[in-house]
């Protein structure tokens, strides 16, 4: 097995991993300072998006070259050599997905206190991980989630639908990604959005293809230390230039009070829109008000099922089969989520920014209530309207914007933040390479972990066990490729009102793999027949809800609506798996001796090393 | 494996379980609990923000960081108390 990459291999370089990293951020942040002074000496914007984006994605591409391996355990699980802190950096990648980056300030923007439940959400499902699922994961030894179901409960049954649940859930979600690479791709290249997709996923390949998780792994630390950057140093910027205060997160109180007077002013809530432009929103929702009943029931039930989703979704959990201890795994989880709150607890910050510089007219970048022509003659409204994401319309005609007459899309919080603010070029192209980033790294776990789940579940374990490693690597390797054409070619179609939302792919693994995860570990008695009803008609139920009440015109119980129907799905994965597996036989002893293996990190994994 | 006997298995379970149980009571709480009374809990205001607004911007984000690494370190004590801890060798 002498074919793996030299550079990648071995203790020394994880010994260097800080160095190796910390040189990368240096001369990260020397690329950033070099097209900081380009632009003085008059570079243009758009050479300098161009610059951004395709220094980054080479450099990415050369990771995953360093990476190629041809040993399976590499492959699958990056040779479980990965320490908790990078493994956590990596996560936090693999997580933050482009609309993490891109739309979760704009969510905030527009929705307020309400859409803040997915920031909950999103962040409380690790304790989920950390608790119930993780160390007993990594103690297992699996490849890949359907194999840990697979060899838990036993039998092909229950390992193909898990592959099924994933596959669904992981695809769902990767064409929202891979169209994220591709309207980014477009912007900053200046290419045709359908060329972008097909770029995007030339550089998520290069990452993943030739060493599987390894390579996915040191590109995914190398792509956070991009992302988190360019998320916090125009947020730093913004708030320092514009005199909120030192450090945003901090800031931010006094100026969520100033804008609830300004809401006031402005009657946001009250002046509802009387035109409508295709993607664009006005802002009628208060910064804070939270209401109580039904508003209080739609922010818990949101919550929970992003947290549940977070603890089932495949792509997530599989980054914990590569750390090389049990402890390890548990304080990877704990490291993914600080650097993941790195961004959360900014994205609030930076809406709140945003929102004020637009609406407080004490700011010359203030907007509403100003006359309606200055506002139409600025630069960033004329710049964003050329490519229909903002539109302003003096609907009563008395010849001052109002709050109903100025519309945007919710993704342009983050990227036009620098132009609104007034922040330099070189702030612009370091956002969308950050975007890029948090979309490819998304993108490139996503790809592997469906890859993964065909390659080594389906075709090794159930229709081709006696396949010879590189036989399988090469499967791997085909079928990355072929799903990668796939996702991209689903993106290019644009089906945005057929696609669902990102929440779609957690409500699908929350419905289906949820409690058969969860009770492998922490109820010896379940078994294969229980495991089997609860993915089927849990994942079956969520779906015919999301179905009838999105394509059919049937009604919404309860406030239920698309983005929560794992509401549905998981009480009836609940009540199927322990009911079925009460009226059928307990495991066999070998299964209850797994459990208890799986409980204690001391020993073995339960799936040898190389399985 | 054999090394490990029954009843420390019982036993270490045992406290590993009420470890998680506790952790998922605190998460419950930061998770649902006070958010379902956010219109209530700005009211009041914290380093400047409405509380309830800032419980779902940071505080309960704050809470889960938290939680986690301490689950860890407690974990990790917990499986050294009953000798199941992994060998350094491994790690």
């Amino acid at each position: 097995m002498s074919l793996s990459g030299g550079s990648m291999k071995g203790s020394d370089f994880i010994k260097n991993l800080p160095k190796i990293y910390g040189m990368y951020t240096g001369g990260f942040i020397a690329f950033i300072l070099l097209m900081a002074v380009l632009e003085q000496f008059g570079m243009s914007a758009d050479t300098i998006g161009i610059m951004f984006v395709a220094f980054t994605v080479v450099i990415y591409a050369g990771i995953g070259w360093m990476s190629r391996t041809m040993q399976v355990d590499a492959y699958y699980v990056a040779g479980r050599q990965v320490p908790a802190v990078f493994n956590g950096m990596a996560t936090a990648a693999d997580w933050m997905s482009g609309a993490s980056f891109v739309a979760m300030a704009g969510g905030i923007y527009f929705g307020g206190h309400g859409y803040l439940a997915f920031v909950v959400g999103w962040t409380g499902g690790y304790v989920l991980v950390a608790s119930l699922m993780a160390p007993y994961l990594r103690k297992f030894g699996c490849y890949t989630v359907p194999d840990y179901i697979g060899t838990r409960y036993g039998g092909n049954t229950a390992r193909l639908l898990a592959v099924i649940v994933l596959v669904v859930a992981s695809f769902t979600y990767v064409t929202a990604q891979i169209n994220a690479t591709g309207t980014i791709a477009s912007r900053a290249l200046q290419i045709p959005f359908e060329v972008g997709v097909w770029f995007g996923l030339t550089g998520i390949l290069l990452c993943s293809m030739l060493g599987g998780m390894r390579a996915v792994t040191w590109t995914q630390v190398a792509q956070y230390i991009v992302l988190i950057i360019a998320y916090l140093v125009p947020v730093f910027w913004m708030s320092n230039k514009q005199g909120f205060g030192l450090i945003p997160q901090f800031a931010a109180g006094d100026a969520v009070m100033r804008l609830t007077e300004l809401e006031a002013l402005h009657q946001v809530g009250v002046l509802k829109a009387t035109e409508s432009f295709a993607g664009l929103k006005a802002l009628t929702v208060p910064h804070v008000a939270a209401g109580t009943g039904m508003a209080a029931w739609k922010f818990v039930t949101l919550a929970f099922c992003m947290m549940a989703g977070t603890a089932s979704l495949p792509h997530i959990l599989m980054r914990y089969f590569t750390t090389p201890s049990v402890k390890a795994a548990r304080q990877s989880v704990a490291w993914s989520l600080l650097f993941i709150f790195l961004l959360y607890f900014t994205a609030p910050a930076l809406a709140t920014f945003t929102k004020l510089q637009v609406l407080d007219p004490n700011f010359a970048t203030g907007i509403i209530g100003k006359a309606f022509s200055d506002v139409a003659a600025l630069d960033w409204i004329q710049k964003w309207s050329a490519v229909g994401f903002l539109a302003i319309s003096d609907s009563n005609g008395d010849g001052i914007l109002q709050i109903n007459e100025f519309f945007m899309r919710g993704d342009i919080v983050v990227l036009a933040t620098p132009e609104i603010a007034g922040l330099p070029a070189v702030i612009s192209g370091l956002v969308a390479a950050g975007g890029m980033a948090a979309a490819m790294s998304t993108a490139d776990g996503l790809l592997l972990a469906i890859a993964n789940a065909l390659s080594h579940d389906l075709y090794y374990k159930m229709i081709d066990p006696s396949a010879d490693t590189k036989k399988r690597l090469i499967v791997a390797r085909v079928l990355l490729l072929v799903i990668g054409a796939a996702a991209a070619f689903v993106a290019s179609l644009q089906l945005t009102s057929i696609l669902g939302a990102v929440a779609w792919a957690f409500d699908f693994a929350a419905s289906g793999l949820f409690f058969p995860l969860v009770l492998g570990v922490w109820w010896k008695r379940a078994n294969t027949q229980g495991a089997i009803a609860g993915m089927a008609l849990g994942f079956l139920a969520g779906t015919l809800y999301l179905v009838n009440i999105r394509f059919l015109g049937g009604d919404v119980w309860l406030g239920i609506d698309h983005l929560r129907f794992a509401i549905i799905g998981m009480p009836v994965s609940l009540i199927a798996m322990v009911v079925v597996t009460l009226m059928t036989p307990e495991p066999d002893a070998e299964t209850q001796k797994m459990v208890d293996d799986m409980r204690v990190p001391k020993g073995d994994t339960v799936l040898s090393a190389t399985h | 494996m054999s090394d490990i006997t029954p009843e420390v298995r019982e036993k270490h379970w045992a406290k590993t379980k009420n470890l998680t149980i506790l952790t998922l009571i605190i998460w419950f709480i930061f998770a649902f609990g006070i958010h379902w009374f956010a219109d209530s809990l700005n009211t009041m205001t914290f380093i400047g923000f409405p509380l309830g607004f800032y419980m779902a911007a940071q505080g309960s984000l704050v809470v889960f960081v938290i939680q986690i690494f301490y689950l860890a370190y407690k974990q990790g004590k917990i499986d050294e108390e009953f000798g199941v801890a992994e060998d350094e060798s491994e790690t």
